[in-house]
């Protein structure tokens, strides 16, 4: 088999292996406080001790962009993985059963996908209130219903395949068939998935905490950095360009990831 | 086609049905309680069973449920807290603003992909394909919170070319309909790429350039119209996206749209306002999917015949 060039692949890769890096050891490297408050600084531009400048209230912008990846891609991957399960595993259960449960579960997804998504998730997080925790709730809330449509179909498809019969036939169990029988099977489409699903996340973490719904301050995320700076574009655009930029990056990174993704599994099939 | 019509429909109503229940449910289930939120923690506890009462809230949820549904079959949404009048009235005034921007942004949207699908897609591999995905690459990575701002830095500030904010004539529209088809013109033009690189080693394609045609001329007057119709289906997939799309971008713009009245309805706890808001943009969101499978089905008459 020759493996044909898949760019997409390597560069995202490398774009999201940076991203991890940033946000795992970025904070520890770099000890500037991100809260810091200096009003003497409030606005300044790029400069020595401050290589992206200071936001309104003198807070050191790397600092923060830092300390946001934290944030930003945290709740993203948390609220995937989140997604992912509670998807894969009622998909799942909804395909082995079939039946009533089966109809029950696929109305309630096709009602919440009538919606469009970052509605929802606007609803949620305002009756919720602001916060970490109900953010990744109410994201994660809207986040399960593609996951379980996509398993629901490929468990649909694999469950007459005869190693899965064989393994019916010599007494696995409902559980244990999706979990080592089917659920592998579905890997690669779901992993497809989940990576642009990080992608989209960021900017809807992004959007929530622009509209004043998702990280409260003063903890940092990208979106409600753009949020603060916006109101002094005029004077102080760099405020907007470092978490637009950042948000840009992670959102192309994470897409081509999942381009590359495609192409490879898409192959194999 | 009628059938096709009647049977779409009718499955229309159950999902109707359940955006408005769930809309319902969101409102009335979550934890929380609207009527502390609209006074504060520290609110006298008559004052919260006063408002409770004169909310409808102290009644039994399927009595509000039953009510609920009663009004909207009049076309009553309640009334909104914050300003006191009829929430439908509210909607009213400010849902052609926002269906303007979406429209626009669509507009926007096809006006920038086509020509960069085209470039792309005719010279799969060559400098423009490059440059063109690219550009589209770039479209789809820079989120629109960010793209509105920097165009308003450019256009407005920098240039003077076009106003900053505000809903007026069509120089108004330019900036809002750019921010929010951007995102959609990338995909688009990503699928008109790939969809006219695939026809293009159709047979009818070779047939068309044996008896002569050149490469363009093949593509533009045979293969665009194959490569058409995956194109057509992501767009109506997207479309209703455009919607509430305009939510960020009413703000980022102050467009006195639908999704300005909706944040700012959050902002002041105006729960009969909120919920209004956002059963109107999810039932437009579904109807503007149901209209786009019966324009696909009379593009396609195989969907209809299928299924």
């Amino acid at each position: 088999m020759t493996r044909r060039r898949n760019p997409s692949l390597i560069a995202g890769g490398a774009i999201v292996a940076a991203l991890t890096a940033v946000a795992l050891f970025g904070p520890i490297l770099n000890r500037t406080d991100p809260l810091a408050i200096n009003l003497a600084l409030a606005l300044a531009g790029p400069g020595a001790g401050h290589p992206l400048g200071c936001d309104s209230l003198g807070r050191d912008i790397l600092a923060r962009i830092l300390a946001g990846a934290r944030v930003s891609l945290g709740v993203s991957i948390v609220v995937v993985a989140l997604s992912l399960a509670i998807g894969a595993i009622v998909g799942g259960a909804a395909a082995l059963a079939g039946g009533r449960v089966d109809g029950a579960v696929m109305r309630t997804v096709d009602i919440v996908l009538a919606f469009p998504g970052i509605l929802l998730a606007i609803a949620l997080a305002a009756i919720l209130g602001p916060g970490l925790v109900d953010l990744v709730i109410a994201l994660g809330a809207i986040g399960w219903t593609g996951y379980a449509r996509l398993v629901r179909g490929e468990v649909l498809s694999l469950r007459e395949r005869e190693y899965v019969e064989a393994a019916r036939a010599l007494g696995a169990r409902p559980g244990r068939l999706l979990f080592r029988h089917l659920l592998p099977g579905v890997a690669g489409p779901l992993a497809v998935q989940a990576t642009f699903g990080v992608g989209g996340l960021i900017i809807a973490e992004a959007a929530l905490s622009f509209l004043g719904l998702g990280v409260p301050p003063p903890a940092p995320s990208w979106g409600n950095m753009l949020d603060t700076g916006r109101a002094f574009i005029l004077v102080a655009p760099h405020l907007t360009t470092a978490p637009g930029v950042a948000i840009g990056l992670s959102v192309l990174g994470f897409n081509l990831l999942g381009d590359g993704l495609a192409q490879r599994f898409g192959r194999r099939r | 086609m009628i059938r096709y019509f009647v049977r779409r429909l009718t499955a229309l109503i159950p999902v109707a049905l359940g955006v408005v229940t769930l809309t319902f449910a969101l409102i009335h289930l979550v934890p929380g309680d609207p009527v502390v939120a609209m006074l504060g923690d520290y609110a006298a506890p008559a004052d919260v069973q006063e408002m409770r009462h004169a909310l409808g809230l102290d009644r039994p949820l399927w009595r509000q449920y039953v009510a609920f549904l009663y009004g909207l079959t009049h076309g009553d949404l309640g009334e909104s807290i914050s300003q006191r009048e009829p929430v439908s009235r509210l909607i009213r005034e400010r849902y052609p603003a926002t269906v303007e921007l979406a429209v626009a942004g669509l507009a926007a949207a096809i006006l920038i992909a086509f020509p960069l699908g085209l470039v792309a897609g005719a010279d799969p591999g060559g400098p423009g394909d490059v440059g063109a995905m690219g550009f589209a690459i770039l479209g789809i990575s820079v989120p629109h919170l960010y793209l509105g701002p920097l165009l308003m830095i450019v256009f407005s500030l920098d240039l003077g070319w076009l106003p900053l904010t505000g809903r007026g004539g069509f120089s108004h529209l330019i900036l809002p309909a750019l921010t929010l088809g951007a995102a959609l013109a990338a995909i688009l033009a990503r699928m008109l790429r790939q969809s006219l690189v695939e026809v293009s080693d159709a047979d009818y394609m070779r047939t068309a350039r044996a008896k002569g045609l050149s490469r363009p001329r093949a593509l533009i007057s045979h293969g665009l119209r194959n490569a058409l119709t995956p194109v057509v289906t992501l767009l109506g997939l997207e479309a209703g996206a455009l919607l509430t799309g305009s939510i960020v971008t009413e703000i980022i713009f102050s467009w006195p749209g639908l999704g300005r009245l909706m944040i700012a309805a959050i902002n002041n706890r105006d729960y009969p306002l909120v919920q209004g808001c956002v059963l109107v943009f999810a039932l437009s969101y579904v109807a503007v999917n149901l209209a786009t499978d019966l324009l696909y089905s009379a593009i396609d008459p195989r969907v209809r015949l299928s299924r």
